[in-house]
């Protein structure tokens, strides 16, 4: 087994390793999770709590 | 700056800092890219001052924009999003003043020592061995912190822009370190330790990966974050964002060789940097796509919100250079691009429609929330509109004018005689070129005013801020 060898098996791992984590993300068990993980960005308040708009018409 | 708008939870400090420096960076960073153009088309501008030729100011030009203000804006947002997407304070505030400070620093030293001939000569890298120290400290701090505080997250994920963000810091250490290796030999003068064609591999490894980490990598996370934010919506697909992150990250380190087509990098590394640059169109456009989509069902919300025009529009940047890249790696166009403004176009259909504008959207949206105010609540949402249109237009002047220009150079330089010998000479491909460098002129100038007016409504919305904080505390007493 000659460096080549170890060269083509890399390419071997980096396609497997792309389908696993393509099967990981499409997977239909999974489909709830990513869903809710979508959501975080949405899980914090816009506003501060010491300046909300009552604060600001005044 | 007041202290009347510190978050409870959040450090917020450091992300205003940064924040309100990227607009000032952004200004000076493009005010002396304005000025070279200005020099391409009129060489009489750098008025036979050694530091005020191309060749000095072209250097400080490119880092002001990639590090200055790209940099502040990365800062910015990814200590504002780690933050509020963990739901915990920074792992470190005394980091966190650290890294503001000290790439303020980096940045005054580069201000100073690009102007007076001190060079490493390596584009994108041309700072000397102090700087280069001075960056690497502030940079091991940035990732202890971004790193500390995903550790210390309150939300069970780390989402999708932080995984961008980390990726981004990581490799822009590695490829750092690795291209910037080097002998001093005196404060301000050192020699790299690579040589000859593997010099021009390193610094490629590391050019194309300031692309594809520092300008593509860190705002895609800005692009994850604040698309959805500001449409209100989730990205369109969670699960395409994994696929796009580990996709981009694994392919984008392979694609540095493109820039040495036809020199004497073996061939085989060549080609290897032009298929990896293909198959890189297929991730890229995933992403671009999952933040297009993101809109669908919105798209009237594109009609009166500016903000959400920037964010999608530089999207729509991205998509249209990350087709041009690949195509530009393939040999027989690179043989006609290479060494013409078509890549200079290319490189500015990025750098200004994607980087400048979806960062100005950022911007947009968090300025006002780091000055107690709503999302996007600006002083003035017509100059956010103003400021939409200068950038659009002023980007389309700029790219435009480089095509021309390009297409026209490679052809003029390709051109033979029946006889062989060369059609034009050099220098008569510059005359022609001459058109095109005043066009360039005015669009980088209309892409300068917007910034301008960027800081006038920024210092307008702090301003009616400050006041507003000033009354509350009265109302208070």
């Amino acid at each position: 087994m000659d460096i080549n060898d170890v060269r083509g098996l890399g390419s071997i791992f980096a396609l497997m390793a792309f389908a696993g984590i393509f099967w990981w993300a499409y997977g239909s068990s999974r489909k709830k999770r990513f869903d809710d993980d979508a959501q975080i960005p949405f899980h914090d308040n816009d506003e501060m709590p010491a300046h909300d708009d009552k604060d600001r018409s005044k | 700056m007041s202290t009347a708008f510190d978050h409870p939870e959040y450090n917020y400090k450091v992300v205003r800092q940064f924040a309100i420096m990227t607009v000032v960076w952004g200004i000076v960073g493009m005010a002396v890219g304005v000025l070279i153009a200005a020099q391409l088309a009129w060489p009489a501008l750098n008025f036979d001052t050694p530091w005020l030729s191309f060749g000095r100011l072209r250097p400080l030009h490119t880092n002001a924009v990639i590090f200055a203000f790209g940099g502040s804006a990365l800062f910015a947002t990814s200590y504002y999003i780690v933050q509020r997407t963990c739901r915990t304070r920074l792992f470190s505030d005394t980091l966190a003043s650290f890294t503001f400070w000290g790439w303020q620093a980096i940045v005054v030293a580069a201000a100073i020592t690009l102007p007076l001939g001190m060079t490493s000569a390596k584009e994108y890298a041309e700072l000397e061995w102090p700087i280069d120290i001075l960056v690497t400290l502030v940079w091991v701090a940035y990732v202890v912190n971004f790193l500390g505080t995903l550790a210390i997250r309150k939300e069970s994920h780390i989402y999708v822009a932080n995984w961008f963000f980390a990726a981004f810091m990581i490799m822009i250490a590695i490829l750092y370190i690795g291209n910037n290796l080097a002998v001093p030999v005196s404060l301000g003068k050192s020699y790299s330790v690579w040589a000859g064609t593997i010099d021009a591999m390193i610094q490629w490894w590391w050019g194309h990966n300031a692309v594809g980490f520092f300008l593509t990598a860190g705002f895609l996370g800005i692009m994850y974050y604040f698309v959805p934010k500001q449409a209100g919506r989730p990205v369109y697909s969670y699960r395409l964002s994994i696929v796009h992150f580990w996709a981009l990250i694994s392919i984008y380190v392979w694609a540095g060789g493109h820039h040495l087509h036809y020199s004497a990098l073996p061939d085989w590394a060549q080609t290897a940097g032009m298929v990896m640059s293909l198959i890189l169109l297929a991730p890229s456009w995933g992403g671009m796509i999952n933040g297009m989509m993101t809109l669908s069902g919105a798209w009237h919300k594109l009609r009166n919100d500016p903000i959400l025009r920037f964010l999608v529009v530089s999207l729509s940047f991205y998509g249209m250079s990350t087709f041009e890249g690949p195509m530009m790696s393939i040999k027989t166009v690179n043989a006609l691009s290479h060494n013409t403004d078509w890549t200079i176009g290319h490189v500015h259909s990025g750098a200004l429609g994607w980087v400048a504008m979806v960062s100005i959207g950022a911007l947009y949206h968090l300025i006002p929330i780091m000055f107690g105010r709503k999302a996007g609540d600006m002083h003035s949402v017509k100059l956010i509109n103003v400021h939409f249109w200068l950038s659009t237009i002023g980007t389309v002047l700029y790219i435009a004018a480089m095509w021309v220009n390009g297409i026209m150079q490679g052809l003029m330089w390709r051109a033979v005689n029946a006889d062989g010998t060369l059609t034009y000479s050099f220098v008569e491909s510059v005359e022609a070129s001459h058109g095109g460098y005043v066009v360039r002129v005015l669009g980088g100038a209309l892409f300068l005013t917007g910034m301008l007016i960027m800081a006038y409504n920024v210092f307008m919305t702090v301003r009616a801020a400050n006041k507003e904080a000033g009354n509350a505390v009265a109302a208070q007493a």
